[in-house]
């Protein structure tokens, strides 16, 4: 029986990810630090045409407060969910929200300065070894 | 959901929180056609219970435009699953289960553009499912290897005639899997963090 034949396809580059700058996992960024007051420095990180990269999947947020009461329900019970570091995937699994609807209520609480939000470390043109070294130390460990 | 009742919402068992040093998370998506394993994958290597995340879209998305502009828009439920790997105490894997069909991927901003890389799962009895999903990730320069699930009455090709087939260039990765097998499906993870090491290297190079 012979396999039913594919015919490969070439990169369209309009479709390649725009350029992304490195985003290293700097220790406390957007922390309680001076240069930090601008909310919008934790969730926005600027690319090099200054264009705002938007919460990710597998963006990382943690509570920055208890919820105070002025807080609705709703963001009342992701503040208590994400005490330790839970991703936008996973809050959107546990409180059954959307992802669009989830990073909308994430933003508010963004902007509020409720939480903290961890962006991750994307493909680049030229992947960092060291990054790729750290992921197949951590799966030759399962 | 009710949220006024916040306390039963399920989070994370307690053995399932991360550290507060987690910093950073990096993601490999699964992908492949209907049935193909891509649940089973992500549940057998996930350190935590799979979990779902989901996104509606309307009709006029998904490109159906019999009822465009109607008044009553038709909104589908399209579901991903995901697990969770804890590579060191500062960093995070995440494995996304991904339909096959790109009009979904626009779902989820930069579900593919952040990747590391992919894994797309081919079933032999019914090869060419996966036969558009590569073309999309060659088209956007994800890359990706191949993982042939061995379903016990599929047949079997050798591999190099699997890549005639599938018309990959030398370098690309085909590896059989058990994707019911946490090793097994660790081992695929491996294939792709080596090819995208290996990647990085030539990269380097040039
Ligand atoms: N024998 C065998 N069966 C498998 C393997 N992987 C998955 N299956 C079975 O195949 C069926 C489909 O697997 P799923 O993991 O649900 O496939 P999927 O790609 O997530 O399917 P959809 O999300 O519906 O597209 C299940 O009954 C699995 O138990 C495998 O490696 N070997
Ligand atoms: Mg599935």
């Amino acid at each position: 029986m012979t396999p039913p034949q594919r015919k490969r396809r070439r990169p369209r580059p309009e479709l390649a990810p725009p350029p992304l700058p490195s985003v290293p996992p700097t220790p406390e960024s957007g922390g309680e630090d001076g240069d930090n007051k601008n909310p919008e420095r934790l969730y926005v990180i600027s690319g090099a045409d200054g264009a705002r990269a938007e919460l990710d999947l597998v963006t990382l947020i943690v509570a920055r407060a208890a919820p105070p009461p002025s807080v609705t329900p709703e963001q009342a019970a992701l503040l208590r969910l994400c005490l330790a570091p839970l991703s936008v995937a996973e809050l959107s699994a546990y409180l059954n929200l959307p992802f669009s609807a989830m990073t909308a209520l994430i933003t508010e609480l963004i902007t509020a300065e409720l939480v903290q939000a961890r962006a991750p470390i994307v493909r680049q043109a030229l992947p960092d070894r060291s990054l790729l070294e750290a992921v197949m130390h951590g799966l030759q460990k399962l | 959901m009710d949220f006024k009742n916040s306390d039963t919402i399920p989070g994370p068992r307690t053995e399932d929180h991360l550290p507060h040093t987690a910093q950073a998370a990096v993601k490999i998506v699964i992908v492949g056609g209907f049935g193909v394993g891509k649940t089973t994958m992500v549940g057998s290597v996930s350190e935590i219970r799979p979990l779902t995340t989901e996104e509606t879209m309307t009709q006029a998305g998904i490109g159906v435009d019999d009822n465009y502009g109607s008044e009553s828009k038709t909104a589908t439920t399209v579901a991903m699953d995901f697990g969770r790997i804890s590579i060191t105490d500062q960093l995070v894997l995440y494995l996304f289960g991904t339909p096959g069909q790109e009009r979904f991927w626009f779902l989820w901003n930069g579900l593919f553009e952040g990747a590391l890389g992919a894994v797309v799962l081919i079933d032999t009895r019914r090869l060419e499912v996966s036969f558009d999903v590569m073309g999309r990730l060659e088209e956007r320069g994800v890359p990706f290897v191949v993982a042939v699930n061995s379903f016990p009455d599929a047949p079997r090709y050798p591999i190099e005639e699997l890549r005639t087939a599938l018309d990959l260039s030398p370098e690309i990765p085909i590896i059989e899997c058990d994707a019911r097998r946490r090793a097994s499906s660790r081992d695929v993870l491996m294939t792709l963090m080596r090819f995208l090491h290996s990647l990085a290297m030539s990269g380097a190079l040039t």
